[in-house]
């Protein structure tokens, strides 16, 4: 019984953290552009998810922050959740190499995330219609939207941090009580 | 094995390639029926379009706190300006009457009953922009509960914005014409030459500039600053709504057509209100 209570908390504080970031992402960073471009919040999200919590977190996690934006962006349904899915996944397999304290690993694989998320971008939904120009979009899209994200991101982070280890702890008080029970 | 078990449930190896073959599927369904959504689209309009809305009422009231600040001078200068304008615009105005008043009599006597820009519109705002920095789509607070449709177009500052690309209850996704993946048929309006104006993120980064082709111009009509509106052969856009002017015209390497550059009317970066017309170019095509 506790087991499904915890499940779906952890569920719902979840679903509570892609809301927030999609509406951070399309409702006021939308209006707060630097250089022509607006920070990917939902990459950091996913990838801080996959190397805290493991491949399967990032994995569902990144399917469904990717779902939400195929919903909202009008094109081909499915783009970005495979996308993100693959992002969450890749970030996963560093979880063993992650410590909280330290930020420099959860900037470069959050900095490494969205440059592979726009090269990926690139190459599916602009290179396939021969727009070959890729330093172009390099400098003037990709590189800007990952300084943007990594300085947004250092905030993100130590959010989802914080709310990951008072969750944690949270979990680990209850099954506590009930083991002295 | 001992790890599986304490993780529970499937392990990630498997997840992944159960949720790869989903997207996988997803994709093919979504190209080949136009499916963007479904039962999903109904959960997220009522989730997040009453949220968006009041982030954007929110940010659009700081807005006009900030032009709230004009001092008196300024406000009694721009008066002066405007009933100057004022006095201007009213004796254009009668001159118009009077022109329109012979095109009425004309048509009359030629039977010809074009209405071209008599469109009924509904007034929308713009509550999101910018799932990617790669792709110009918004995110409007009308849907299918205000009757609008997909393919409708959208218009603002007199100009064309885009179409509506996916609609939800109380929202709409709009493509607008300077994202990458639009192509809208248009032609030049003194020469009425066919050409097709494309979006193009490249050229709208640098310059804000769109790019239009395979113009046929064998005289060498089409100058800069000509007006480009959209075409009536095109499938989905009505006739005669405006684009913008040509700011560059070169002969592509077949020499046959042209090429160049468009500057659009509507300025995409401080767009916050637009008109929906409610009216479609298959019903146009009926009447």
């Amino acid at each position: 019984m506790s087991d499904i209570k915890l499940y779906i908390r952890r569920v719902l504080i979840i679903a509570v953290v892609i809301y927030v970031s999609f509406l951070l992402q399309v409702g006021v960073f939308s209006r707060l552009r630097l250089a022509g471009v607006t920070p990917n919040i939902l990459v950091c999200i996913v990838a801080s998810y996959g190397f805290m919590k493991g491949r399967r977190y990032g994995t569902v996690i990144g399917f469904f922050s990717g779902l939400l934006l195929d919903i909202f962006s009008g094109g081909i349904f499915g783009t970005y959740a495979m996308i993100y899915m693959y992002i969450g996944f890749l970030n996963g397999l560093f979880r063993k190499q992650f410590f909280g304290d330290d930020l420099r690993l959860p900037m470069i694989l959050i900095g490494t995330s969205d440059l592979i998320y726009g090269i990926i971008t690139f190459l599916v939904l602009f290179a396939i219609r021969s727009q070959h120009d890729f330093y172009f979009y390099l400098m003037n899209i990709i590189l800007p939207e990952v300084v943007y994200t990594l300085v947004v991101s250092i905030f993100v982070y130590y959010i989802i941090l914080h709310l990951n280890n008072w969750v944690e702890k949270l979990e680990k008080k209850g099954s506590d009580r009930i083991g002295n029970y | 094995m001992r790890q599986r078990k304490a993780s529970g449930g499937i392990p990630s190896k498997y997840l992944l390639m159960i949720l790869s073959i989903v997207c996988i599927m997803l994709l093919f369904f979504s190209y080949s029926t136009g499916f963007s959504g479904g039962p999903l689209e109904t959960i997220a309009n009522h989730m997040f379009i009453p949220m968006q809305k009041g982030i954007d009422y929110i940010g659009s009231s700081i807005a006009v706190s900030s032009a709230d600040t004009k001092t008196k001078e300024e406000l009694v200068e721009e008066n002066e300006e405007l009933r100057a304008q004022v006095d201007d615009l009213n004796s254009t105005i009668s001159n118009m009457e009077l022109k329109i008043k012979e095109l009425s009599e004309l048509q009359e006597l030629y039977e010809l009953d074009q209405t071209y820009y008599d469109y009924e519109t509904t007034g929308a705002r713009i509550i999101g922009k910018g799932t990617s920095n790669w792709f110009n789509t918004f995110i409007i607070d009308k849907g299918s509960k205000d009757g609008i449709e997909k393919n409708m177009n959208v218009i603002a500052d007199g100009g064309l914005v885009g179409i509506v690309s996916s609609v939800g209850d109380g929202y709409a996704v709009v493509r607008a014409i300077i994202d990458d993946t639009s192509n809208v048929s248009a032609t030049i309006s003194s020469t009425e030459d066919n050409c097709i104006v494309s979006g193009s993120l490249e050229n709208m980064t640098s310059d804000n500039l769109i790019l239009f082709s395979n113009l046929d111009d064998d005289e060498d009509k089409v100058a800069i600053g000509d007006v480009i509106v959209t075409s009536n052969i095109s499938d989905k856009y009505l006739p005669g709504l405006m684009i913008g002017y040509v700011s560059s015209v070169n002969l592509d390497e077949n020499e046959l057509t042209k090429s160049g550059t468009v500057t659009p009317v509507v300025d995409f970066k401080h767009l916050s209100d637009v008109l929906v017309i409610l009216q479609q170019k298959e019903s146009y095509k009926n009447e």
